[in-house]
């Protein structure tokens, strides 16, 4: 896939998911100038310097040695959970649960940045796990724990969609990493027994509520029902081409929540139609794709896990968002990546994608000093 | 079998593991792409429409009502175009904050404050509360701008009922007023909650609310999920309710409400040769115009507690004794059971009936009495004699023929029907039989007897033509065919004659003669006792002991035109009520010289009945303050609550009377033989 025409430092670069990507970036600034009421302010414009500024950090991070970035994994891990600690302990000072950590011109939110991370530490535990251990206990517990720590304190916050894309990308890890299947057939009906009780006693009274009325929208259609139900109509009004570029009447006259962040995806559909929902799709499944090519030819046990990882924690973002906009999830506040307007998530999506291309480059070095796969 | 677990078993499952996550992955994607052409496809026209509706509001425009005019087509209701504010509960964001600020716009005195927090915390919420109308431009700009601070305060252009006659049509006319949920409930369509949409709470105003509503007209607007207009898509006319014609005559109307004055009574005046009712004016009342913007707590308060009960419609809710009204009626039924009418007999002051005496009202006694003097002088002892004679078997299907104790067809809510006594009735009502003294009382309008205004103005009218005139309140260019009584040879004549000497011989009531040249009005006096003689004189002390003044006429005598009654609660006697049927009369006859004698009682009274309504709300308000309990948010209960208090109030004694009347004394006799006074 090396381009001859372009020149070495170039031709490095993996053109055929930037490329898709930045489309999916500009046609998502697109959808916020709409949403701005046909201004690049507040969100198009810094949409896309966001964009540029992450696919540097992305470029930088994809030149790291692989030995490093192993060594690093656990000390990483160690330093985002102290930060989530850390968040935890300024909201109880402070008195209110919070998110963010303000660092100087910085705003940081660590629950952010554990979605990465924590597929790097348990890619680095699988790696170093002997071959045979992974059917007993210890390739389950130390995994446990790694997970559970950041997810419960995730929950404390209360985040829990964040929590969730914390567990699935952990769990992801442990099928990749080999676990034995009936593992996860036993962890599957353990939830089914578990969510009720979860249901009954874990969550908040507004989490419970996005939970009734996701499986009953129309119970409380001026309420929490609200969001599901004017979402489905701005997607189903746009049809197959869309009411047209900054025609959408959902999105522009404040019928739909959160236009450009949560349900930017319905503000897009509502104006450009089911063409446009199947561009999105089509790009995402270009960059889950290349990310599975990644994963699979990778040359080494660590960063198979690592790719595959970042490539499920893309997914998970992109799943649950769009099936929340389509009323088939409840409202969890996870926002679409390379569109839905905000920092973080365009952060987070972006190490995921520095990595994966990290990983390319590690294979192509692997593959110079013919361990090719 | 090679070792299960070693580095490339497991780089085999990863392999396997990536591409069934990359699977699941596909599907999922799959079924998103399904899920989006499911709605956007086959779901499509569904949400197109619910996002056009979230779009378009469709925001009715209340229709014009319907004028009410008179019988000469001059609006007795009509509408005003005003700007008007209006709040709608549940879309207030911060009640409490927006409520205090609009106040402060509006200059709201704190009592208005308080009735519009109540109108507010009763209201449906989804119902508009009105706030202020009749608002000038600049007032009405000045809550306009601050709207994106004030969720939920609807300010509009509008129209508002008129009624230029104010109280005088109070309890005729009715008035308007938002919808209640009740009233919605039975009529379950966007219009009644409509803001600035008002429907007939009382009279004509609910009779005819079909009629009067009209077609609502429509506004297409986009609007934000807030509610905020974007801007206007389409509009559609509406158009005007239909006007009710009535056979009122305005001017007349307006002038008994206010000649009735400082009195609480009532004055009907029906045509005799169609029945059309000319004035039917109940006083005090209260002013629909201020009723129909909604009732504050003070007016409710002041309208409520007056014992003159401004709430009730006298003329068909009002039962009184008619006392000696009922002699005529009596006469002619003593003349068709084939009296002499020159038959006499000795009045001596009073008379033997049983083992008690029975007095006449001129205790000094009438001498030889016939019955022309038995009507013209009210003599007792006459209608005494003669009725023990004859028996209530003659006298009780008389008053029936001419209307008492019936009820008749007209556009209205309820009308009090009042008894006609007979021995049938008293067995049926208190299982006693009927008495001689029953019969001796009745005769004399007293006892059980009981009619409303209305009946004795149609008995008037009966008696005076011969005809069996029905009254008709909604006006038809038709002239009404009316069957003969068929009384016989000139009984009809004796009567009127005799009536005509009340007023104009030696009768009772000589100072009702009209001030008009070959007019001459037939009338007859009545003094109903309200209570025995032992608790009050009847003339004077505490209003509600005094005795109920009545009067019934009709002229020119000869050749009957109108025919009218009054009746003045607790007037202490037919002296308070003839002057006004003489003042209406001439004010029919010659509105110049009629005006002229109200104008100069209403320089004594303190203005016309609005201005002292005006006054006394005034007076009544700085006395109250806020501590007054708030008014009931509907205003038709309020109506329904006086109902039942009337009929209490009206209700028969629980035991059988056995005493006698002493009929009090009739007025002044200007020409009398005996001046009893």
């Amino acid at each position: 896939m090396k381009l001859a025409v372009l020149p070495a430092p170039l031709a490095g670069i993996p053109w055929r998911v930037i490329l898709p990507l930045t489309l999916l970036v500009c046609f998502g600034a697109a959808v916020l100038y709409s949403a701005a009421g046909g201004s690049l302010k507040p969100y198009a414009l810094s949409h896309v310097t966001r964009f540029a500024l992450f696919l540097v950090m992305a470029l930088v991070l994809s030149h790291f040695p692989r030995d490093l970035v192993r060594i690093a994994a656990y000390p990483a891990y160690a330093a985002v959970l102290l930060l989530l600690m850390a968040v935890e302990a300024i909201g109880a000072i402070g008195g209110g649960s919070q998110r963010w950590l303000t660092l100087g011109p910085l705003v940081l939110q660590p629950s952010e940045l554990m979605k990465p991370t924590i597929v790097l530490v348990l890619a680095a535990f699988y790696h170093s796990l002997p071959a045979g251990l992974v059917t007993s206990w210890r390739a389950l517990v130390p995994a446990g724990v790694l997970i559970g720590f950041p997810m419960v304190l995730v929950l404390l916050q209360p985040d829990l969609g964040t929590a969730l894309a914390i567990g699935f990308g952990g769990v992801v890890m442990m099928f990749l990493a080999g676990i034995p299947a009936k593992w996860f057939v036993g962890g599957g009906l353990a939830a089914l027994i578990g969510a009720p009780l979860a249901y009954f006693f874990a969550l908040h009274d507004y989490q419970r509520k996005r939970v009734t009325t996701f499986l009953d929208p129309e119970s409380d259609p001026l309420g929490a029902g609200y969001h599901i139900t004017q979402s489905k109509i701005a997607i189903g009004s746009g049809g197959v081409f869309g009411k047209g570029f900054g025609q959408g009447s959902q999105s522009h006259l404040n019928y739909l929540p959160e236009p450009h962040t949560d349900f930017v995806f319905a503000t897009m559909a509502e104006e450009w139609g089911l063409v446009g929902g199947l561009f999105v799709l089509l790009v995402f499944g270009i960059v889950l794709r290349w990310g599975w090519t990644v994963a699979r030819r990778a040359p080494d046990r660590f960063s198979c896990l690592l790719a595959g990882g970042m490539t499920a924690t893309i997914f998970f973002y992109v799943a649950i968002n769009l099936m929340m906009v389509t009323g088939m999830a409840p409202v969890v506040g996870i926002p679409l990546p390379f569109m839905s307007h905000g920092g973080s998530s365009m952060m987070t999506n972006m190490i995921c994608i520095g990595t994966l291309m990290m990983v390319e480059r590690w294979t192509r070095k692997a593959g110079h000093s013919g361990l090719a796969i | 079998m090679r070792p299960r677990f070693s580095p490339s078993t497991l780089a085999q499952s990863f392999d396997r593991r990536s591409f069934v996550v990359g699977a699941i992955q596909g599907g999922v994607g799959l079924l998103l792409a399904a899920r989006m052409g499911y709605i956007a496809v086959a779901e499509n026209e569904k949400y197109k429409m619910e996002s056009e509706s979230n779009r378009v509001n469709l925001s009715l425009i209340p229709p014009r009502r319907g004028w009410i005019l008179d019988r000469n087509g001059s609006p007795l209701a009509s509408n005003r175009a005003d700007f008007r504010i209006d709040i709608i509960p549940d879309r207030l964001q911060d009640p409490d904050r927006e409520v205090t600020e609009l106040a402060r716009l509006l200059k709201f005195t704190p009592v208005e404050l308080q009735d519009l927090r109540d109108k507010i915390d009763k209201a449906a919420g989804f119902q508009p509360v009105p706030v202020a109308d009749g608002l000038d431009y600049d007032t009405f700009a000045a809550v306009s701008v601050r709207l994106p601070e004030l969720a939920g305060v609807v300010p509009q252009r509008g129209y508002s009922r008129y009624y230029p006659t104010g109280p005088a049509v109070g309890h005729l006319i009715g008035f308007v007023g938002a919808a209640s949920r009740e009233e919605y409930e039975k009529e379950p369509i966007p219009l009644l909650v409509t803001p600035g949409f008002k429907l007939g709470k009382d009279g004509i105003e609910k009779q005819f609310e079909q009629t009067l509503r009209g077609q609502p007209g429509a506004r297409r607007v986009e609007v934000t999920a807030t509610g905020r207009i974007v801007r206007d898509l389409d509009t559609r006319e509406d158009i005007q309710g239909k006007p009710v014609q009535l056979t009122i005559d305005g001017p007349l109307q307006d002038y008994a409400a206010r000649r009735i004055g400082l009195e609480s009574g009532s004055v009907v005046v029906i045509d005799c040769l169609t029945g059309d009712l000319l004035c039917m004016a109940s006083m005090p009342s209260f002013d629909p115009n201020s009723f129909s913007d909604g009732i504050g707590r003070v007016e409710y308060q002041m309208l409520s507690q007056n014992e003159r009960v401004p709430l009730r419609n006298k003329v068909l809710k009002g039962l009184y004794p008619p006392g000696s009204t009922v002699k005529p009626m009596v006469a002619m039924s003593f003349l068709e059971a084939n009296l002499d009418p020159h038959e006499t007999t000795t009045c001596a002051g009073g008379l033997r009936v049983g083992n008690r005496v029975f007095h006449c009202w001129n205790r000094r006694g009438h001498g030889r009495v016939d019955m022309a003097k038995g009507i013209y002088q009210s003599c007792d002892v006459y209608f005494y004699h003669f009725a023990q004679r004859l028996g209530m078997d003659v006298i009780a299907p008389m008053a029936r023929r001419l209307g008492m104790g019936q009820e008749f067809p007209l556009p209205v809510a309820s009308q009090f029907y009042g008894t006609v006594p007979d021995p049938a009735w008293k067995l049926q009502k208190y299982g006693k039989a009927w008495q001689n003294f029953d019969t001796v009382n009745a005769t004399i309008g007293q006892g059980y007897m009981l009619a409303n205004p209305l009946q004795l103005a149609v008995m008037t009218a009966r008696i005076a033509t011969g005809n069996k005139i029905m009254p008709r309140l909604a006006l038809d260019k038709r002239k009404p065919g009316f069957e003969s009584m068929n009384f016989h040879g000139d009984h009809v004549q004796i009567i009127q004659t005799a009536m005509k000497d009340v007023v104009n011989g030696p009768g009772t009531a000589g100072r009702a003669r009209l001030p008009i040249e070959n007019v001459l009005l037939a009338g007859k006096t009545g003094t109903a006792q309200v209570v025995s003689l032992n608790v009050g004189s009847g003339k004077g002390g505490p209003w509600k002991y005094r005795d109920h003044g009545l009067f019934i006429c009709f002229a020119p005598f000869d050749n009957p035109r109108y025919a009218c009654s009054v009746v003045i609660e607790h007037g202490g006697g037919s002296g308070a009520a003839y002057p006004i049927a003489r003042d209406v009369m001439t004010y029919l006859f010659d509105p110049a010289k009629g005006l002229e004698a109200l104008h100069a009682l209403e320089k004594q009274w303190g203005g016309t009945a609005q201005q002292r309504l005006d006054a006394t709300y005034a007076a009544y308000a700085a006395a109250a303050g806020v501590d007054v309990p708030p008014a009931p948010a509907d205003p038709a209960a309020v109506a329904r609550e006086v109902d039942a208090e009337a009929r209490a109030a009206a209700a028969q004694p629980t035991a059988a009377a056995t005493e006698a009347v002493a009929p009090a004394p009739e007025p002044d006799g200007a020409s009398s033989a005996d001046n009893a006074r």
